[in-house]
């Protein structure tokens, strides 16, 4: 069959499983710069899947589109070391404090600059905020159909793509027609590893603001080997209306946030000794709580 | 009209127990507005339907009958609920988030362009003032949900671009009989004048729906484990104790990141929620996102090597020490002392 045209949308994520307690501005805003990142889980998943793609239909291409500060390059340059054939990456100040609507926005906006295109793919959702809406709203805007929470990829012809949804209480397995959005479920293959090659042929990539302050080696290696450089696009790139971007696009907002302070129970404490657990043991059957 | 939308989940004749909780829910909402409750429902062989519906106080059920639209698929779906809520315009607007309530509505959000707030743990109407424009906004939707690795509560407004929706998950909200003899008006849509036949291009091949072997909602007991309990080997001991204590095992995010338990057993924001008479976390710190799950347990008995977890202050037993050496011990004098 021809070869596709694949998008995958992936997100740089705070690694929210190590939160700090400067972790929030207080605008209720998360503080970025003081949290490690990492390539959201389910994006990684989506890779992988857009990879298996590929094996199966040769030809095919895979762009990464990630929308984020300077630090995301980090994801284009994982994409190409895990077999990615391009890498765009959307950055611009007055998108940040996006909220899910903005995002996909800004997102579609970097999508119609690629079309034409067949499949794109992203995760299900995203380790920072766990909301699931950003694929869907993508979908909506571009106007085509959405197959949310795949894990596998069943069949793949000329006119559509069969894929496994993962449901809450089941499966079901669908077909959609190109061109359609697919979110990756987490329970997918897992993505593969780096290749060293890939590694070796794409370390050096840059986008134009990291070579602001990139040595002369990666610069003159920049000059001959024009693919190392990264498409970085703004909000005049995308030709993005500034009422929709950023926080000005987002109809969400934090009102407030609230640290957690548990209001302290009067608990008793106890020890591992046998006395202590077998005291309890016999207060819980007392009480008709178990037995 | 100003009002509060709720869209209901139908399979097989039967309403889902998301959705008649998010009808309550929608009623203390549109009592603290002054406001009425309206739902809509989309599937096959409903006639009769609003039966199930109007104990919980619906004013107005917008009804979509039609073999086409059962089981769900996203766009049919989708069109009818826009078509509903550009006529309707209300307020608010719930989902469950479930499958499909998590595929459908940030679809309707972008249609619409409007806010959209997943997993909310708690639903109120409350005032913002508004410091840039000097503007004092009333009767917002206050979306309160867990955030940022469950460290903080965030409070979700929208004032701006309306409706105001939201997703709550299953067992977060309290299912209550409004009124038996309440009468719903009854709406019933012109599904075939509305739908294209693009909207029917995604077709389903199979599905394979579980009546679910797993049933944490219901278990006046649960034994849970987190990513403290330390290998799967660990695990297995909570199994038992579970299973002698006549309860269900759970886990947290962590534990279920970790392999040590399957997904459908993940308690918290992201899982289940329940609210078992004793509920015992073994190595688990107690994340909001996983309290969020497990706070109304009427005792809550924390196994745990770090003396400040802040799980403890929410239990009513602290033990100090390892779930492998405390769980064991449970077994046995549990053997010993029981009837």
């Amino acid at each position: 069959m021809r070869p596709l045209k694949i998008v995958v949308l992936a997100k740089q994520v705070p690694d929210t499983r190590h939160v700090g307690p400067d972790a929030m501005k207080p605008d209720g805003t998360v503080n970025r710069g003081k949290l490690a990142t990492v390539f959201n889980p389910d994006d990684l998943h989506a890779l992988e899947l857009a990879l298996n793609i590929k094996d199966r239909v040769p030809g095919t291409t895979i762009t990464v589109l990630t929308m984020g500060p300077q630090k995301a390059a980090d994801i284009i340059r994982e994409g190409y070391y895990r077999g990615a054939d391009y890498g765009v990456m959307i950055s611009d100040r007055r998108f940040g404090g996006a909220d899910t609507l903005a995002t996909s926005y800004t997102l579609v906006k970097g999508i119609n600059k690629l079309a034409p295109y067949d499949l794109i793919l992203g995760g299900r959702q995203a380790i920072d905020g766990d909301t699931a809406q950003v694929g869907p709203q993508c979908a909506d805007k571009l106007n085509i159909p959405q197959v949310t929470y795949v894990e596998e990829i069943i069949e793949i012809n000329e006119n559509e793509i069969i894929a496994r949804r993962r449901l809450d209480k089941g499966i079901e397995i669908v077909s959609s027609p190109y061109p359609c959005l697919i979110t990756v479920h987490g329970s997918s293959q897992a993505c593969r590893s780096r290749k060293a090659k890939k590694v070796m042929q794409y370390k050096y990539a840059r986008t134009k603001t990291e070579l602001r302050t990139a040595d002369d080696l990666i610069l003159s290696l920049h000059e001959k080997r024009a693919y190392l450089t990264i498409p970085e696009w703004s909000v005049e790139d995308i030709g993005a209306d500034l009422e929709k971007i950023g926080l000005s696009g987002s109809p969400t907002k934090v009102k407030s946030v609230e640290s957690i302070v548990f209001t302290a129970n009067e608990s008793k404490i106890l020890s591992d000794s046998d006395a202590d657990i077998e005291m309890m043991i016999k207060e819980l059957i007392e009480h008709h709580t178990i037995g | 009209m100003k009002s509060v939308m709720v869209y209901c989940e139908v399979e097989n004749q039967k309403v889902a127990d998301i959705s008649l909780e998010l009808l309550s829910a929608g009623k203390r909402l549109a009592q603290k507005l002054g406001c009425p409750l309206d739902a809509m429902i989309f599937g096959s062989g409903l006639n009769g339907i609003e039966s199930q519906i109007a104990p919980f106080g619906v004013d107005r059920l917008f009804i979509g009958n039609s073999m086409r639209l059962e089981p769900y698929r996203t766009l049919p779906h989708a069109a009818l609920a826009t078509k509903i809520l550009k006529e309707e315009d209300p307020q608010i607007v719930l989902f469950g988030a479930t499958s499909v309530g998590r595929d459908l509505a940030p679809r309707l959000a972008s249609k619409l362009n409007c806010g959209l707030t997943a997993d909310c743990t708690i639903l109120d109407i409350g005032d913002h003032f508004e410091k840039k424009e000097k503007i004092e906004y009333k009767d917002l939707l206050y979306a309160i949900r867990p955030a940022f690795g469950g460290s903080i509560m965030a409070n979700i407004i929208n004032w701006d671009m309306h409706p105001q929706m939201a997703t709550v998950r299953e067992g977060v909200m309290k299912k209550e009989i409004f009124d038996e003899n309440y009468s719903t008006e009854v709406v019933e849509i012109d599904v075939n004048s509305i739908l294209k036949e693009e909207d029917f291009v995604v077709k389903i091949i199979e599905r394979h729906i579980k009546k679910s072997g797993v049933n944490l909602k219901d278990a006046p007991i649960i034994v849970s484990g987190g990513y403290g309990v330390g290998s799967k080997e660990n695990f297995e001991y909570l199994i038992e104790l579970a299973k002698l204590l006549g309860g269900e095992v759970g886990g947290s995010r962590a534990a279920v990141d970790a392999g040590f338990i399957d997904h459908d057993r993940q308690i918290g924001q992201t899982g289940t929620t329940v609210r078992p008479k004793l509920y015992i976390a073994a190595g688990i710190s107690g994340a909001i996102q996983h309290t969020a799950g497990m706070q109304d347990a009427s005792m809550i008995i924390s196994i745990n090597n770090d003396p400040d977890a802040p799980i403890n202050k929410l239990a009513d037993y602290v033990i100090h020490g390892d779930v492998g050496v405390v769980v064991p011990k449970m077994i046995k004098y549990y053997k010993e002392n029981a009837k």
